[in-house]
This record gives C-alpha cells, structure tokens and sequence, in this order.
C-alpha cells in the first residue's frame, strides 16, 4: 500500500530547512508559500527520506478568492505519497513558479493550466496555449467564465 | 563546391492515419533525421473536465467513457474509485470482482490495439490488426452482454457497478479464456520473432529509467524501461491484492521492450481474470448505505425518505450523491496507458466543483521528442505508436 505522508510530518521536513515556507497543514495536505515552492520541490525531490522523484501531476482549482496549484508527489523509493498546494490571491495576474526544471513532467500540465485556468507560471521553457488555440478569450476552466460564442 | 543544406520543418497530421486520432507534429528534418519535434494537442479537445462541473456524480461517467474510448472500463473504475474515497463507501465483494474483471478483459483488448496499429504502422499492413481485433471483438461482445454496449460501456457506478452479470455471461466467458491462449500463441508466432519487427524496434527509441520517472511516464512505457512500477501492486485498490499476478518489466526500453510488454501484461490480465471467474461468490453488487444517513441521500427519486422498518435500514446507494463540502480525493488506477487519476473536489452540491483528469496519454507524450531526435522519420511513427496514446484522453 502507498503510505500518504501526513501534512504535519512533511511540514517538519520543510521546516527544518526552510523555516518560512510553510503556510499550514491539514490531513494529507500540505501548503507551501508561492514564493518558495520551487527550492521546496527541489528539497522535496532531494532530501533522501522523502524522496519525492514521481510528480504524479498538477492541479488547479478556482476557489473564486484564490486559485490553487495542487501537486500530487509519489516516491517510487519509499512507495509513499503526498499532496503539497500552493495559493495565489491574485485574479488579474496569478502567477506561480515552475516545477519543469523540477519534474519535467509537468511540463504539459502546467501549459494546461496556463491555457484554461490562466495562472501563468514563472520559468516555464515553452509557456504558451495547449488545448485552444491563440487569441481564444478567456480561460473556460475558471468558474466566472461565461462563452462568448454566438450561433 | 559544397551543396548548400537547411532544415525543413514538415507538418504530420493532425489527419493523418499513423497519428492514432488527431495529434498533429510539427517535425524539423535535417534531410531524413530529426532534429526536432514540437507537438500541438487540442483538436479533440470537448472540454471534459468543464462539462463534469455541470452533472452531478452518475452523470459524469458517461464523460468518463469518452475519454479514452479504447479503455473505458477502467476510465469508469477510476472515476469511481475517486468518488468512494470521498464517499467514504466500499464497493461490495462481488461488484468489485466485476469491476477488475471488466477492467482486465478491457486491458487486454486496449493492449492488442496498441499492438495492432504498431504493427500496422511497420507497415505489415491489416494481416497482424486484423489478428488482435479478431480477439478484441470477442472482449467487445462479452460487454455486449455486461451492459449492452461496447465501446462507451458506463457499466460501473460509484459504489459498485450497475447490474450483475447475465447467467449466459459466464459460459461465453469460459469459452474466451479456453480459446485465449490459442489466440494468444498465434499472435506470438506471427510477431515476436518476426525479423522485420525485431530489426525495425529493437533499440530504436529507447527510453532510460531516470528520465521515465522524471517526465512522469507512467504504464507499459515506464515498465518497458526497467521500472517494475505498477499500481495494482504498488497500491492495490478493489480487490487486487487478493489476486496473483506478475509484473513483466523490459530490459532497455526499446520500441520492441513496449511492445513486447504489452503482449505480455495481455496474458497476465487473461490470469487476473480467470481468479476472479474461480472466485467470484454470489452476493449484491452495488453498495448500500445506512438509509438515515440521509445527508448522503438528496433524493429517491419518489420513494419515501424515511425508513419503515425499526432498526437501521440499508438503501442501495441513491442516483443523486452529495459528498460532504470540502471532501477532495484523488482515485487512481493502472489504466492500460498508465496512471489514470480523478482528482474531484466537492462543494457539498450534487456536482463535483473540480473534476481534474490526470490523463496518462498526454503525459507520456512529454518524452516524444527526447524519444525522436536524431532519428529518422519512419522511425518516427513505430516510437509514436508504441507509446500507445489515445487522442480522446490526451485532449479530453
């Protein structure tokens, strides 16, 4: 069985070396300042107890007052698990920092995001639409969009 | 004096046959040679995970289906499983003996797909398809027969699945799994050993372990690599760690590592499914629910809400379901391309308020052109094909 790694244990790994980065922690869930997410992943792909190599993938959820990046982490080492979040208050110009150098595995999912949620990410090699196409209005993933189109 | 060279940017698809849907490549050649890759998603895209925010539970399994629509048992086991984690219910022994049954037979005939079309995009053109599908249309009736359709099944619910087998079920199944190793071993003769495919594979592509696990590759593709990585062992849902089964891994994670991965995983799931035909037992196969726990019912749909009877009541698990607000899940299985997860959030209403899709086709695409590059363009179409993806799920 994979072990979930509990928000508060993990929050005791990133502590020790990074004392500001943690926000809170609930359950499984751990959140992570925006500003430091990227030494973070780093720590957290590194650090030998936790071992986090697998992004299993990245999320984005429009909570209206804020929008949410969601990582899914597995060790394939420790066949452990863990959900670490981040959360940007920002609605005109979300933009959070990039994992590619990371996992280049998210590569793909974070475009995706780009596209249909429009948080932007900082770092990405090749941040441009992937599902629609240029110059299409909006981003349709998020909850106050409304279609433009007209038949 | 010397010819003057510079590469040619060509565009393959996205309506192009080796292309398994409507992926469109923008490939730059130096002369034959790859030099680089640039692929362009979207032309399928119906905007699955928007439309889930609008149905409520049941109803988005039918999107479900339409993901990748050469697997969809195990897109519907995969939603569920999301759903039952922040339900907090089980399915039932038998409906869970189902579902891995379901699942299996639909692995085995996604991978005699995959293999089908590699071999047709080699170019021995119909003979080895015709092969593999003449074994998948029989997995095709046999869900005929679970739930009256083929391809968008939708024959599993949260909480189990919609209806038991039909007693005819049960004897056409025993007559798939003696004619199978039959099917199984013609296909092999006809393949493995083939000196076109052996020459045109091996070592093409080939794919190192620390760069699967760093792009996130997930499924046959991660376990041709080396990396004996399965979700069915590594973290069993339903009833999978009551079942024996091996893990075939490649060695070098070649094109023909894929393939032949793939040809085996198909005999292993003809395994998994004979234990679970030996030992299903009769019995319900949709869970029940305590029927006072009434902020799980939104409606009956006509029927009286409260329990007649004294004592606690059970309740089939109603149409309508209402997870508690702010429950979230991530339902994983080893779908027949990878990892395939829902990742649901609730609000407390009969929707979900986030539906996302971890979808294993798109994210295995992210080694093409690491894959690609310094190789010429017939190899192109034989790495693209063993990397198995499907255009419904990579678009969504």
């Amino acid at each position: 069985m994979t072990r979930a790694v509990q928000g508060e244990e993990l929050a005791g790994y990133v502590r020790q070396k990074f004392p500001d980065a943690v926000c809170q922690w609930k359950g499984e869930s751990l959140w992570i300042e925006p500003s430091d997410l990227r030494e973070v992943a780093e720590f957290l792909r590194d650090e030998p107890d936790l071992d986090f190599k697998f992004l299993n993938s990245v999320s984005a959820v429009d909570y209206v007052q804020y929008f949410e990046v969601v990582y899914h982490l597995t060790s394939l080492e420790h066949n452990h698990s863990a959900v670490v979040k981040t959360r940007l208050y920002s609605r005109e110009a979300p933009t959070a920092q990039s994992v590619v150098a990371v996992w280049p595995g998210a590569d793909f999912q974070e475009r995706e995001i780009y596209d249909l949620m429009g948080v932007s990410f900082e770092g990405h090699p090749n941040l441009k639409r992937i599902m629609l196409w240029e110059g299409f209005p909006g981003h349709p993933q998020r909850r106050d969009f409304e279609d433009v189109v007209t038949y | 004096m010397a010819i003057r060279t510079e590469p040619v940017t060509i565009n393959i698809g996205p309506q192009h046959p080796s292309t398994h849907g409507v992926l469109r490549l923008r490939v730059t050649f130096d002369g034959e040679v790859i030099v680089d890759v640039e692929p362009v998603f979207g032309y399928l895209h119906r905007g699955s995970e928007k439309l889930a925010e609008e149905r409520n539970y049941v109803q988005v399994l039918t999107l479900t289906d339409r993901l990748d629509y050469v697997a969809s048992m195990t897109n519907n086991q995969a939603y569920c499983i999301a759903v039952e984690k922040m339900l907090g219910v089980e399915a039932p022994l038998r409906g869970q003996y189902l579902r891995v049954l379901a699942a299996e037979l639909q692995r085995a005939a996604s991978h005699l797909v995959a293999t089908g079309f590699l071999l047709q995009d080699l170019g021995a053109l119909a003979t080895p398809l015709m092969y593999c599908f003449r074994f998948r249309e029989k997995i095709l009736d046999l869900f005929e027969m679970l739930c009256g359709a083929r391809i968008t099944v939708s024959y599993m619910r949260p909480g189990g699945v919609f209806s038991d087998a039909p007693p005819d079920f049960w004897p056409a199944l025993d007559d798939l799994m003696q004619e199978a190793p039959h099917l199984i071993q013609e296909l092999e003769q006809l393949l493995m050993k083939n000196e076109i495919v052996l020459v045109r594979t091996k070592n093409v592509g080939v794919l190192s372990a620390e760069s699967a696990i760093a792009s996130s590759v997930s499924g046959p593709v991660l376990r041709a690599s080396g990396v004996a990585w399965d979700w069915r062992k590594m973290d069993p849902y339903d009833i999978y760690d009551r079942l024996e089964f091996d893990v075939p891994v490649g060695e070098r994670g070649d094109n023909y590592d894929r393939f032949r991965v793939r040809i085996e995983e198909v005999k292993q799931s003809l395994r998994i499914v004979e234990q679970c035909r030996d030992e299903i037992h009769p019995g319900p196969v949709r869970a029940d629910v305590d029927a006072e726990a009434i902020d799980l019912v939104l409606e009956r749909r006509g029927e009286a809400e409260k329990p007649l009877a004294e004592g606690p009541v059970r309740a089939e698990l109603p149409f309508v379901l209402r997870p508690p607000a702010g429950a979230e899940a991530y339902g994983r299985v080893e779908a027949p391309k990878g990892e395939l997860a829902f990742y649901l959030v609730s609000d407390g209403s009969i929707a979900p308020y986030r539906c996302k899709i971890r979808s294993p086709s798109l994210i295995n695409l992210t080694v093409l052109r690491e894959l690609l590059v310094g190789w010429k363009l017939a190899d192109m179409i034989v790495t693209l094909g063993s990397i198995d993806i499907n255009m419904g799920e990579v678009d969504r």
